[in-house]
């Protein structure tokens, strides 16, 4: 799995980081998305697609 | 700017079935089934559309070409709640569109992003437990305790007031005035003066933050911000107006409700009283069933879009129905059941959708979890002291709630 992240289309939600707080993590300047992980193992899979769906932004793609 | 038929359509369904509080408003339902994109009459006499499937407002809430500025062509403001219709930067960064959106949004953002929200997490819980700690030692005499007032709006507004730096002890005035500004039966006279005597107050206290700094968000944009040149006085005012209304009467009223919900609900009680770590998806379940936010999200469309099989023209105003949203079988299944386990609960509309989703939504769950794990732990025999239909139930209102919740234990 590749996941990329868009900081441009981010609104700082942060739901993601509630999701899959391994992969996900705001900039502590200004609340914007930061991946720790472009490529997730197996098991954070389901919480990165999770991640990716509840996005109010689509900031987040995931690759496979 | 509006499409005119010889017959005037309802206006927005804010009503729960007699004697459902925690129904959504009725008529949604037949209309997500029949019509899912309707016309609606606002009390001005313009019409609107209503979007009521979910992944129509999704689709809506997350497309651009959807426009928050409430001076738009089309957009639909007239039945607004939340102070009268405004121009120019008082109106707050949640009624506009970007550049100007997200550039005012991520000035703030980090104050409510999840790390702060988990370092905050103790204090909140040391809020909840003083005001517990009064409640329980209201003598019985006194019972019952209303709810509302000794813990539901007391948290998020004290945790409110402490982020942005606004003296808690002028509460009774900024409820007061917020209660006004909600309130769909209040003319929009008493909008525009409420909403004046609120941007007063905060007026002379972002000044006086000014003068004074403190470790508070509203210092940061008086000072910081404001020295950069990236804010003006008035920018600052209307963040501090924004960020306190929204910070404690929609968390205040989730709170009352999951309280009522749980108390009325033992074996669901009973089960997050056993396993606390089901708390958290059941707050989420609780967001999407209760779905308070009863009169909006607006959009104003700039371009003319095809959502859900219907064409929407430029300059034409549509309402989102999130109680629809969030009770739609298509993608909940069973959606009229509270399930605290139900796996897909966080795909829930109640923060919206797109760019503009609850800033302090990380803040409000974290109240919320709080709140219900302490109720559950301390208060295992609380429940309403009044048969339901005595209850006050916030129908008056943009958001839905109990005015007051009369408990006892």
């Amino acid at each position: 799995m590749r996941v990329t992240v868009d900081p441009d289309k981010c609104c700082g939600a942060g739901q993601c980081v509630l999701v899959a707080p391994e992969v996900f993590d705001q900039r502590d300047e200004d609340g914007i998305v930061v991946l720790l992980d472009a490529a997730p193992p197996a098991d954070r899979h389901e919480a990165v697609r999770e991640a990716a769906a509840i996005c109010p932004a689509a900031a987040i793609e995931v690759d496979a | 700017m509006t499409t005119t038929s010889a017959e005037a359509p309802q206006p927005l369904p804010v009503q729960p079935p007699p004697g459902c509080p925690f129904d959504p408003p009725e008529g949604l339902g037949r209309l997500r089934l029949e019509e899912p994109l309707s016309r609606i009459s606002l009390p001005d006499g313009s019409r609107a559309w209503l979007a009521t499937r979910y992944a129509d407002v999704r689709a809506i809430l997350g497309d651009r070409r959807f426009s928050s500025d409430t001076t738009s062509p089309g957009y639909p403001r007239s039945g607004m709640t939340g102070g009268a219709p405004v121009d120019g930067a008082a109106r707050g960064f949640i009624r506009m569109d970007p550049p100007d959106h997200t550039r005012l949004r991520r000035m703030v953002t980090r104050d409510f992003m999840v790390k702060r929200v988990e370092a905050l997490r103790p204090t909140l819980q040391r809020i909840t437990d003083e005001l517990c700690d009064a409640m329980a030692a209201t003598d019985p005499a006194e019972h019952p305790v209303d709810l509302v007032e000794a813990l539901a709006l007391p948290l998020p507004s004290l945790a409110i007031s402490l982020l942005l730096g606004v003296p808690y002890d002028d509460h009774e005035l900024f409820q007061r005035l917020t209660g006004t500004l909600l309130s769909r039966e209040k003319s929009e006279e008493e909008r525009r003066t409420a909403r004046a005597e609120l941007v007063a107050y905060l007026d002379a206290l972002v000044r006086a933050k000014r003068e004074r700094p403190g470790d508070d968000i509203l210092s940061r944009l008086a000072t910081e911000q404001q020295d950069a040149g990236e804010l003006g006085h008035e920018d600052v005012v209307a963040f501090a107006a924004l960020l306190l209304i929204a910070g404690h009467e929609t968390t205040a009223n989730m709170i009352g409700l999951s309280a009522l919900t749980l108390m009325l609900d033992p074996e669901t009680a009973g089960r997050l009283r056993d396993d606390p770590s089901l708390i958290r998806g059941a707050t989420e379940e609780l967001l999407r069933f209760h779905s308070i936010i009863r009169n909006g999200p607006r959009r104003a469309a700039t371009e003319d879009v095809e959502v859900g099989g219907r064409l929407i023209r430029a300059g034409e105003g549509v309402v989102v129905a999130v109680p629809a949203a969030n009770r739609d079988g298509a993608t909940f299944e069973d959606p009229d059941r509270l399930d605290v386990c139900r796996p897909n609960a966080q795909h829930h509309v109640a923060f919206g959708y797109g760019i503009h989703q609850c800033l302090g939504q990380a803040l409000a769950r974290a109240e919320l979890q709080v709140v219900i794990g302490t109720l559950l732990r301390l208060f295992p025999t609380m429940r309403p002291a009044v048969p339901l239909d005595e209850i006050p139930f916030r129908t008056d209102m943009a958001i839905h709630g109990c005015h007051a919740l009369p408990v006892t234990w």
